[in-house]
């Protein structure tokens, strides 16, 4: 676990890891002790206020029981979607830069034809012709999602596999899964997990993305569909910002949070962006001592 | 200029497989439904649809009772001919007129959105990395990894009720006044801009801060080259040092990017022309999704890879300009 506490020790991790636990937290235990988010309980667009602390929806929903009861299946599918999608992309990605000539050549072209295409109409395509539900969005999801995995692995496999310790492994006569295994996956972790971390990311903002154009399961209580509904009941017409504002602030923070941890993973596997004297040791900026000043043009 | 021909005639190869492989899916989605697809999705509309109707479904999809690489070329035929088949929702509208001039509003939004974060992101990123640890590197880009958190359509209702419903300063709706005509006139531009602005003003936020982040990270690990320091060391003005040596060279990496982040911004794009009603592609999709118009929905998909593909090429082009390697 030193690998977790050198994490925690970066600040920005830190931070991320607060807010990304938090939210699980919310979501694990928060919808047994909030209200039945789905039922009747005040007249509809209910402005904040005492009793409903996030006032009420266009349907008379409990706002804020909707947006800690949302943050289950959101969450689920998101965190599921991005261990999916790393899972695919790595194995797809490594057996590329693993295998090498013509089973790279053809694996590569079919990861670019995935990047190039626009992923949210072909979900939608998708999504559409399946029956809705957290299935559905995780099957969709991954398809959609897994070549930015697949490229970044790849290009990763390639350069570990041309190093001198994974020559001298393979010298040394040690077995193909033991090579993969031992000597190539450990020194991708980091990345492994910052990929993860970044499907996760982009697992949830496109699963609230398809759930707000109405292909989710619109009678299941997610971040999506809470957006989904507060712009089908003319949230906008009416005014009624408490109804879009706590899910769509919800839906940040974890994106934030996720950032923040991959910030922290980037800073402490990348010394060159922590290392302040690069432009310290040629006289510029405010922060450094200048040697000589440069005459301005 | 010897490789640079050959180089994106290859690209534009590509770009033709990955085209035909978007065709190919449009093809095999629906006919990889569980069931008999074909008849769960028309006896879907079956009493919404009227016997005409149901007819050009069928036809769209080619479903027929020929076996499946007969579907498959009538299917590829009828696509290269620009036939996308019948829109349910606007029926009998062929889906080629519906997508009409949609697609034109959804790049010029999203095109012009793009272009303006590019420009300000990688130029905050070029300053922040140039004034390491300044202000500018501090507060920047932690603000806007948070902004680009949102999604882009919750950002767009929030600026729609902020500055249309409550301050009542931007069209709420549409992508220009109902009063005024299409003409290439003083009014009619400014209209289109006005209306525009929001929209692009939401995705702008959006995505600025990831070509910031990447341009800061290119750029720091410019800087620390030597041939930065030599320049450095040669007294040239600063200015130049920063955007003649260091920023052009940090660029390259960018605009690779470019190409790839288009097809994401677009999606952005898409969602976030359903909350400002703005005429485009997005619009069109969630009408399409509302009844269920596969025919369209699948109409969208095409032109939407298409016009990314094109963008993609041009892209390549522009690289070739900028990049004497690749030449």
């Amino acid at each position: 676990m030193s690998g977790l506490r050198t994490l925690l020790s970066n600040g920005k991790a830190r931070a991320g890891a607060v807010l990304v636990v938090g939210f699980v937290l919310m979501a694990l235990l928060g919808p047994l002790a909030v209200q039945d988010a789905t039922a009747f309980v005040a007249v509809p667009h209910l402005p904040p206020g005492p009793g409903h602390w996030f006032g009420t929806t266009g349907q008379g929903q409990d706002v804020f029981a909707q947006t800690v009861v949302g943050a289950r299946i959101t969450l689920l599918v998101g965190f599921a979607t991005g261990l999916g999608v790393v899972v695919i992309g790595s194995l797809i990605g490594g057996i590329a830069g693993y295998a090498g000539g013509r089973v790279d050549d053809l694996l590569s072209l079919l990861i670019n034809v995935f990047l190039v295409m626009p992923g949210l109409p072909l979900m939608v395509v998708l999504a559409a012709f399946l029956p809705a539900g957290p299935a559905t969005m995780f099957a969709v999801l991954v398809l959609t999602g897994w070549a930015w995995n697949a490229r970044v692995l790849r290009a990763q496999t390639l350069a570990v596999r041309n190093r001198d310790f994974i020559a001298a492994a393979r010298v040394s006569g040690e077995g193909t899964v033991r090579l993969v295994a031992v000597e190539i996956l450990p020194n991708m972790a980091s990345l492994i997990v910052s990929s993860f971390i970044g499907a996760t990311i982009y697992a949830i903002g496109a699963q609230v993305g398809l759930e707000f154009l109405g292909l989710g399961d619109i009678s299941a209580v997610t971040w999506g569909t809470n957006l989904y509904w507060a712009s089908n009941d003319s949230a906008l017409l009416t005014g009624s910002w408490w109804t879009f504002v706590p899910t769509g602030l919800s839906v940040a923070l974890v994106g934030f949070g996720l950032v923040l941890l991959n910030f922290g993973i980037d800073e402490i596997t990348n010394p060159r962006l922590t290392a302040s004297k690069v432009l310290g040791e040629l006289g510029d900026g405010p922060q450094s001592t200048p040697v000589r000043e440069l005459p301005s043009d | 200029m010897s490789g640079a021909v050959p180089m994106l005639l290859r690209r534009l190869g590509f770009y033709f497989l990955a085209g035909w492989v978007a065709l190919t899916l449009n093809f095999l989605i629906p006919r990889m439904m569980p069931g008999d697809p074909a008849a769960v999705m028309l006896a879907r509309f079956e009493g919404d649809l009227s016997p005409e109707a149901l007819q050009a479904l069928r036809e769209t999809f080619g479903i027929s009772d020929g076996p499946m690489w007969q579907q498959y070329l009538d299917y590829l035929s009828h696509v290269l001919r620009g036939d996308l088949g019948i829109s349910i929702a606007y029926f009998p509208a062929p889906v080629t007129q519906v997508l009409g001039t949609g697609l034109l509003w959804t790049v010029f939004l999203a095109g012009g959105a793009v272009l303006i974060a590019f420009a300000l992101g990688t130029t905050l990123g070029a300053l922040a990395a140039w004034w390491r640890g300044g202000w500018l590197d501090a507060i920047a880009p932690p603000t806007l990894a948070f902004l680009g958190a949102f999604p882009y359509f919750w950002l767009a209702m929030v600026a729609a009720w902020l500055f249309g419903f409550q301050l009542g300063l931007f069209p709420l709706r549409h992508a220009y006044g109902l009063d005024i005509e299409p003409a290439l006139s003083l009014a009619f531009v400014s209209s289109v801009a006005y209306h525009a602005f929001l929209p692009a003003l939401t995705m702008v936020i959006a995505s600025t801060g990831g070509w910031m982040l990447g341009m800061r990270n290119v750029m720091i690990g410019v800087l620390g080259d030597d041939f930065i320091t030599y320049a450095m060391a040669r007294g040239l003005p600063r200015r130049r040092v920063l955007f003649h040596y260091a920023a052009r060279n940090a660029l390259l990496p960018n605009v690779t990017g470019f190409g790839m982040a288009l097809g994401f911004v677009l999606s952005g794009a898409l969602l976030t022309e359903i909350v400002f009603s703005y005429p485009g592609q997005g619009y069109l999709l969630i009408q399409s999704v509302r009844a269920q118009d596969f025919p369209l929905m699948q109409g969208i998909f095409l032109t939407i890879t298409a016009a990314v593909l094109g963008a993609n090429w041009l892209v390549d082009i522009v690289t070739v300009l900028l990049d004497p390697r690749t030449r």
